[in-house]
């Protein structure tokens, strides 16, 4: 067999914590041609980003420990080369992107300079230097890129910064390019142009690309060869379409089987006297419109998705209609009362009829104080709903009805897993006994198979206590298996409004189309015949 | 991800057991960090000191001996209160250091518990409320700043009487500003967190969500710059009382006792050595006694102080 150009064998890495060795990743092989895609696809926790950063010598040692297995680049061991090696090596011959641009770039410095800098490091001359970094901004597409080599990083786009990203990883044409997770804080449409990019630039120059990622569309999309991770072991590896449509590992086949938009869809109950009926929402952030007359209607345990990009103004619909923002004007009757222009103190009152549950968990729950606490809290701030003694009881059975054990109670929020702290979210709402739960993306933080169970778990809530939702999310696959009706949304303005069968079967609106052709299909096959689909359509 | 998601099990076991009290607890975790361990003794021992010293050394501490003026240390054929030496007037200083522990803890304690207490709350308000009330708050705290504190505390004493009560309340002022600042960037921080947010949309009030949600989370700070300060004041104290505006003699606190030393350094080092040395070892009981509470109350560190019960428990 022939030499790969990397090959990873047996690699074990371990890191030494406070409560005990944690063993990250036992015993992985893989390997990577020149001109090759390999996806490793796993869930966080897996140990998909650890053989990476094994080979870009990214581990803190201590508390990490490599304790057994080789990295082989062009049949050189990297783990025991001397250290000014390896630092030739990285970036010079393997490069990386990273998940989080604005993270990994200078605020200070131009992108430009950034850029040559980085090739004058490698000892390019600046002349050089600064045609290949022209040369290059035009190649990823970035607009005007004579005068972005001048514009610092926060004047770009998210998209556009990855873009910039790629531009520095390929600046000294390496042979491997490793990408973690390039596009999980993208758009679904910048996405797949970031995805397409990656795809092109590595015909043209033939390198090996190792994409990280927990998303199975993203597999689909672009990778020759995938390889299943989970809890630091390698469950399966094989082609997409044999991993897809034949998988071996239970745990690949719970992978697939927990993607999203498979499930029938609902359709809404028959109209009556609307819960909530929102008309002419408008808010401006000074000169940025942010809603420019936002109008629909909400029916009692109906669920209302409404799906945007970043920019849309999905969450400013929610926080105006939470008066966490003051709208600037525009009328949301609640059963008959302007939520907008309620006095403060009327609004106490309907706290508790409308609760939200956030984005991000670890966040929207106060680290210091127990799940009890967290929950019962509701209670001492509405003292009407139940008298103290029963408040125990009420907890725990507020824990089992969301999936938890009483004896969770107890705890504090750090010492559980970001699918449970979003359970725990959602307790806090119902201990209100609300008649309106918005969730603002409320499940794009967690990981796929996580999400498909909050998600159950919602629908579950509405079936039992005929609560009504608005589904704030930035992926149409998600909302498909849950709403009634869907709101699309464009730069503070409502695209396509209709019910969900409507949306997924027929969209009327371009931007609708483009939406649901962008996002990518776990199945191979789908995915290709999308991407013709997007092809086709307008820019 | 894999430390909190490998976490929950290990505490299921412990939470299983029976529960011990509170009280038991707390020894337990401090007993886990030695050094907290014997700072908290030792401030038992200060603050025993301070309670009961005057009363049973009292007459001793103002006993002159003329003729064993500065006495050096270790010596005890005078008896043992003479075991630490004694000052310029023959006096011993072992009673004396016991005795000014009592006016020392008073004022340092007063002074620090008062400018803590108070700036944390204007810093609060001024953190929490309009902008307007936010202004005048902090104009004023630039007032006192800009003025230097020792000059304010000469003209306070000198219109009022230099008593115990008046000190504390000078060097309390001249504090204040310290935590007030502290305490409004913290909660301009904290009242963006999304937790902050989730309290209101449960309709909890404005008082609810400073004390029950940002509080907590300022009060580490809070208690990690008191300790640092009771040194300051301490000096501070004796800086007035130096310039004969503070504590007077007979009175003494420890800060007079190395003020009142100072010109004897050089013949004999025992005058100042051992007031300094009971308030370096207070204040560094007291960082000590902060770092481990700061540990103590986050419920995410508080294993650290948990862990070596729970090995014991799984061996015993």
């Amino acid at each position: 067999m022939a030499e790969h150009l990397l090959d990873v064998k047996n690699l074990s890495v371990q890191f030494h914590t406070a409560g005990g060795i944690v063993k990250a990743v036992r015993n992985i092989s893989w390997h990577l041609d020149r001109g090759e895609t390999l996806a490793i696809l796993g869930e966080s926790g897996s140990g998909k980003s650890v053989s990476a950063s094994a080979i870009m010598n990214l581990i803190d040692m201590p508390p990490g420990e490599i304790t057994s297995g080789e990295v082989l680049f062009e049949g050189r061991n990297l783990l025991t080369m001397p250290t000014s090696e390896r630092r030739a090596i990285n970036g010079r011959r393997i490069a990386m992107i990273f998940q989080d641009p604005l993270g990994h770039l200078n605020p200070v410095y131009t992108v430009g300079w950034q850029l040559i800098e980085t090739m004058r490091i490698h000892g390019i001359d600046k002349a050089a230097a600064e045609k290949r970094a022209l040369e290059l901004f035009t190649r990823v597409g970035l607009p005007q890129p004579e005068a972005a080599m001048h514009k610092y990083p926060h004047q770009f786009s998210g998209g556009q910064r990855q873009r910039v990203m790629i531009a520095m990883a390929l600046a000294m044409k390496p042979d491997i390019v490793i990408a973690d997770e390039p596009t999980t804080a993208l758009d679904v449409t910048v996405q797949a142009e970031v995805l397409a990019l990656l795809a092109e630039l590595q015909r043209e120059t033939g390198m090996g690309l190792l994409l990280i990622t927990h998303d199975l569309g993203v597999v689909a999309e672009v990778a020759d060869r995938v390889v299943v991770m989970n809890s630091g072991e390698i469950v399966e590896t094989g082609t997409p379409q044999e991993v897809y449509h034949n998988p071996q590992h239970p745990y690949t086949k719970k992978l697939i089987g927990a993607a999203p938009g498979k499930g029938a869809i609902h359709d809404p109950q028959g109209a009556g006297k609307p819960l909530l009926e929102v008309k002419q929402l408008v808010k401006t952030y000074g000169a940025f419109k942010a809603l420019k007359g936002v109008s629909f209607n909400l029916q009692p345990g109906e669920t209302l998705a409404v799906v945007g990009e970043s920019g849309s103004g999905k969450s400013t619909v929610a926080r105006c209609l939470l008066r966490l923002e003051e709208a600037d004007s525009g009328e949301a009757f609640w059963k008959g009362r302007d939520l907008i222009s309620m006095p403060r103190k009327e609004l106490y009152g309907l706290r508790r009829q409308i609760q939200m549950v956030f984005q991000d968990p670890t966040q929207s729950l106060n680290p210091r104080m127990s799940v009890y606490d967290l929950i019962s809290e509701a209670w001492v701030i509405h003292p009407e709903i139940l008298p103290k003694p029963k408040w125990k009881e009420r907890v725990h059975e507020l824990l089992a009805q969301v999936g938890l054990s009483p004896e969770h109670a107890k705890r504090y929020p750090h010492q559980f897993s970001g699918g449970q702290r979003q359970r725990i979210a959602i307790a806090r709402a119902l201990a209100l006994e609300p008649q309106l739960i918005i969730c603002d993306e409320a499940v794009s933080a967690l990981d796929v198979s996580i999400q498909a169970q909050v998600i159950a778990l919602l629908d579950k809530l509405r079936q039992e206590l005929k609560i009504a939702f608005i589904f704030i999310a930035h992926d149409l696959p998600v909302v498909r298996d849950f709403a009634d009706h869907v709101m699309v949304m464009k730069s503070g303005e409502i695209v396509e409004i209709g019910t969900a069968r409507e949306i997924f079967g027929n969209p009327k609106q371009d931007y609708t189309r483009r939406l649901l052709a962008a996002g990518l299909d776990p199945d191979p096959e789908v995915q290709h015949t999308r991407r013709q689909e997007r092809e086709a359509l307008p820019a | 991800m894999t430390m909190t998601q490998t976490f929950p099990e290990t505490t299921t076991k412990t939470t299983i057991e029976k529960e011990p009290s509170g009280f038991t607890k707390v020894i337990g975790m401090l007993w886990r960090d030695k050094f907290a361990f014997f700072a908290a003794l030792f401030l038992i021992l200060i603050v025993l000191c301070a309670i009961f010293g005057p009363m049973l050394m009292g007459d001793a501490a103002l006993h002159q001996n003329l003729r064993g003026r500065n006495g050096p240390p270790f010596v005890i054929t005078q008896g043992w209160l003479y075991v630490m030496g004694s000052d310029a007037l023959g006096r011993p200083l072992l009673p004396r250091v016991v005795v000014a522990a009592q006016n020392t803890m008073m004022i340092a304690a007063g002074a620090v518990v008062c400018s803590s207490v108070i700036g944390a709350l204007l810093g609060l308000v001024a953190g929490y409320s309009s902008a307007r009330v936010s202004n005048i708050i902090m104009r004023l705290a630039d007032v006192i700043m800009s003025f230097p504190s020792l000059l304010l505390a000469v003209i306070v004493l000198y219109i009022l009487a230099p008593s115990v009560g008046n000190l504390i309340i000078v060097l309390a002022v001249t504090r204040i500003p310290v935590y007030l600042r502290t305490t409004r960037a913290e909660v301009l921080e904290i009242r963006q967190r999304m937790f902050v947010e989730a309290a209101e949309v449960m309709g909890a009030s404005s008082t609810r969500i400073v004390f029950r949600h940002i509080l907590p989370m300022v009060i580490p700070t809070l208690v990690t710059i008191a300790t640092l300060d009771f040194a300051f004041v301490m000096l501070a104290e004796s800086s007035l009382s130096f310039l004969g505006i503070g504590i007077q003699p007979p009175e003494i606190t420890w800060g007079l006792m190395v003020s009142q030393g100072k010109q004897y350094l050089a013949t004999a080092w025992w005058l100042a050595f051992w007031p300094g040395l009971a308030i370096i070892l207070t204040t560094m009981s007291l960082n000590l006694l902060s770092n481990w509470l700061r540990v103590a109350l986050d419920p995410a560190q508080r294993w650290r102080l948990e862990i070596n019960r729970k090995g014991a428990k799984a061996n015993g």
